[in-house]
């Protein structure tokens, strides 16, 4: 048994086999076969083989026929290296002798002779090696033949092992076989992690080089919510995980009962929660918990996976599938918020080689920066806007001369669909992310031009304690109880009521349960949460009284260091809240 | 029991870039044709003149002398053919 330890991404349990995805353009699927599979196995690897020669044989005729003869004879030499009897006999040894798999087999051997190649100190020869690796790739190109799409061929429940998942082929992981994902790479922040999180499937990232060590067909448990991932586990470790499956179960099935339920203190506050999101798809699991709108639409996944930024047409589709999906609630549709690591293809010009992307041009800057793009995806929100309550949101404001500018492009945007009569609202409500913390110190300026706030915590507690969440070395002293962060959120929220203007709060403190209370107690009635944790979040704000809220809020604010308000919060929420999720 | 004869032939590499795929690749295919043992000396090391991976690691290279070995029937025939390979280079013949 293996224990691994990575960055935990989603939350969430995952038992069964491991399917191991190589990093380069072939996959091994399975370094081991079972015994009774020997002869069937030995037998796909002769059949991959003549098809080899056969391929080998076209182009070396093809190549004789139109370049001349020697150009033949180096397919004519690739023909024969690849039917060499040491090759061969031991390729067979490994599969009959010791199990391995006809692809492992191959891979092994011919990178063997590779090797001892590349060792012999003569230039000419060494390059030789390259015949070789090239042979490799034929040889597994036609072993794995109609195999290489395993993530698409799946037929029984795995757990994905890889060294990276692009997020396309996160996004498309057929949810129905795969029960969970780990990868060698990847920080908390990256697109796999945040599509793992829109997926609810349990993921860990970054757990360093762990793929050699597994073989295809182990079992594997991935742990998401402590972060790790333990190859071949020991039948203790098992059987306490099954238990704490039961469990997780049993408390599932608790918090589901509340999704009809309101979400009001105990003393009856209204407090509206909302969905985060990034895939129209996800407004299902919001809906079906009870969620009242959407408090934060992440417009970039639109951006992302495409060379081609996408048409108005595209966007107004996905953004009036979100609308409909809630007649009656809010639909909070946030600007393009490009991260420095986001940027598809065709933007990447524009961001090379700049040392500090994330304080570059991205975000709000961006669209300021690429008037067509913006006016595109703001004329595809108001058009939207006609079917429910859209309210469209700025991110990354960090001064009024920014927020002005946004709001004339809009101000533009709105005259053209006058004028060119197409249908939209142009009444719709306009507000801004909180995160820069230039933009939470003028909360009260701010204030004045906006119709709402919504603070967004990841990005504030990092601007503000100068902090990569990403970066493991650092990443303890990130933390949504930092007295500092606690006194700015407070300022945004007195600033805006000043103005009476609304605030929510949609960065990952407010899916925190622990933290229900201080925000409670600081004025906030409006929190927009992940999926996963509307449930959560809702338990919390029915277990507290406003009073109650505003007791622990005054306690934490003596507690003068981030560990502590944390401690102190985890101590209340239990006392308050018979059900400790995992 | 006659003993089998082992024959031997001395040959030395004419080429730019020593016994390289090309090469190498043609007495292979030469020396497959031929049911007798086939092997390849260069100074202390021997290997399967049959076999292209043997043969590469040998990395004999321009100026190499050799030494042919091959037992069994028609070990004659054998050596008198790849010699002759050596002999001219390599040069491959010209399509019929």
């Amino acid at each position: 048994m293996e224990v691994r330890r990575g960055i935990a991404v989603a939350p969430g349990v995952a038992i069964g086999p491991a399917l191991v995805l190589g990093s380069e353009d072939f996959r091994i699927p399975q370094r081991f076969i079972r015994g009774d599979a020997i002869e069937t196995e030995w037998g796909r690897f002769q059949a991959a083989l003549t098809t080899a020669v056969a391929e080998i044989s076209g182009h070396e005729e093809l190549a004789a026929a139109r370049l001349g003869q020697q150009y033949g004879a180096i397919f004519a030499a690739h023909r024969q290296l690849v039917q060499d009897p040491k090759l061969i006999k031991d390729i067979e040894d490994l599969i009959r002798q010791k199990c391995y798999s006809p692809e492992f087999a191959s891979s092994r051997v011919l990178r063997k002779y590779a090797k001892t190649l590349q060792n012999l100190g003569d230039r000419y020869f060494a390059e030789r090696a390259n015949d070789l690796f090239d042979l490799e790739k034929r040889l597994l190109r036609h072993l794995l033949g109609e195999r290489r799409e395993e993530l698409t061929q799946l037929t029984a429940p795995v757990l994905v092992l890889a060294h990276n998942l692009t997020p396309s082929e996160t996004a498309n992981l057929d949810k129905k076989f795969v029960l969970g994902f780990a990868t060698e790479v990847g920080g908390k922040s990256s697109h796999t992690a945040i599509l793992a999180g829109a997926l609810e499937l349990p993921a860990v990232v970054g757990v360093g080089s762990f793929l050699a060590d597994v073989s295809g067909g182990e079992t594997v448990i991935i742990d998401g919510n402590q972060g790790t991932v333990i190859v071949d586990p020991d039948e203790e470790t098992l059987s306490s995980y099954h238990d704490a499956e039961e469990k997780m179960k049993s408390v599932a099935i608790r918090l589901n009962s509340l999704g009809p339920l309101r979400s009001e203190t105990l003393d009856g506050v209204p407090i509206h929660i909302y969905g985060n999101i990034e895939f129209p798809e996800e407004v299902d699991h919001c809906l079906e918990r009870g969620a009242e709108g959407i408090g934060l639409y992440r417009t970039e996944f639109l951006y992302l996976g495409n060379d081609q930024e996408p048409s108005e047409e595209a966007q107004y589709s996905a953004y009036a599938h979100v609308v409909r999906a809630f007649p009656n609630g809010p639909v909070v549709i946030r600007t393009l918020d490009l991260g420095a690591e986001k940027f598809p293809a065709a933007m990447q010009e524009i961001i090379e080689g700049t040392p500090n992307p994330t304080l570059g041009l991205r975000s709000l800057r961006l669209t300021l920066h690429n008037l067509p793009l913006f006016k595109t995806q703001l004329r595809a929100i108001l058009r939207a806007a006609v079917e429910g309550d859209v309210r469209l949101m700025f991110p990354l404001v960090s001064t009024l001369l920014e927020l002005r500018q946004a709001k004339m492009i809009l101000g533009d945007v709105i005259e053209d669909l006058e004028e060119q009569r197409v249908p939209f609202n142009p009444k719709v409500k306009v507000g801004m992310m909180v995160e820069v913390p230039s933009a939470a110190l003028m909360a009260d300026e701010f204030a004045r031009e906006v119709d709402f706030f919504s603070i967004g915590t990841n990005d504030l507690i990092q601007y503000t304690l100068a902090v990569d969440r990403a970066n493991p070395a650092v990443a303890n002293l990130y933390s949504s109880a930092d007295p500092s962060i606690l006194r700015l959120i407070e300022g945004v929220v007195r600033g805006a009521e000043k103005h009476n203007k609304p605030v929510s709060v949609c960065g990952q403190m407010s899916s925190d349960p622990i933290y229900i209370p201080l925000l409670v107690g600081m004025g906030l009635r409006e929190l927009s949460v992940t999926p996963q944790s509307i449930l959560e979040v809702k338990q919390a704000v029915r277990s507290i009284t406003v009073a109650q809220a505003r007791e622990i809020l005054d306690r934490a604010k003596t507690l003068d260091v981030a560990r502590d308000v944390e401690s102190y919060l985890r101590g209340e929420m239990k006392k308050l809240s018979p059900d400790p999720v995992l | 029991m006659n003993p089998i004869p082992t024959c031997t032939r001395e040959v030395v590499v004419k080429l730019e870039n020593g016994l390289h795929l090309g090469p190498s690749s043609q007495i292979v295919q030469l020396a497959q044709k031929f049911s007798c043992e086939f092997m390849i000396r260069k100074g202390e090391r021997k290997v399967d003149g049959k076999s292209m991976l043997d043969l590469l690691t040998l990395a004999a290279e321009n100026g190499a002398v050799l030494v042919l070995e091959a037992r069994g029937a028609d070990a004659e025939d054998a050596l008198q053919a790849i010699a002759a390979l050596f002999e001219r280079n390599f040069v491959t013949d010209p399509p019929a």
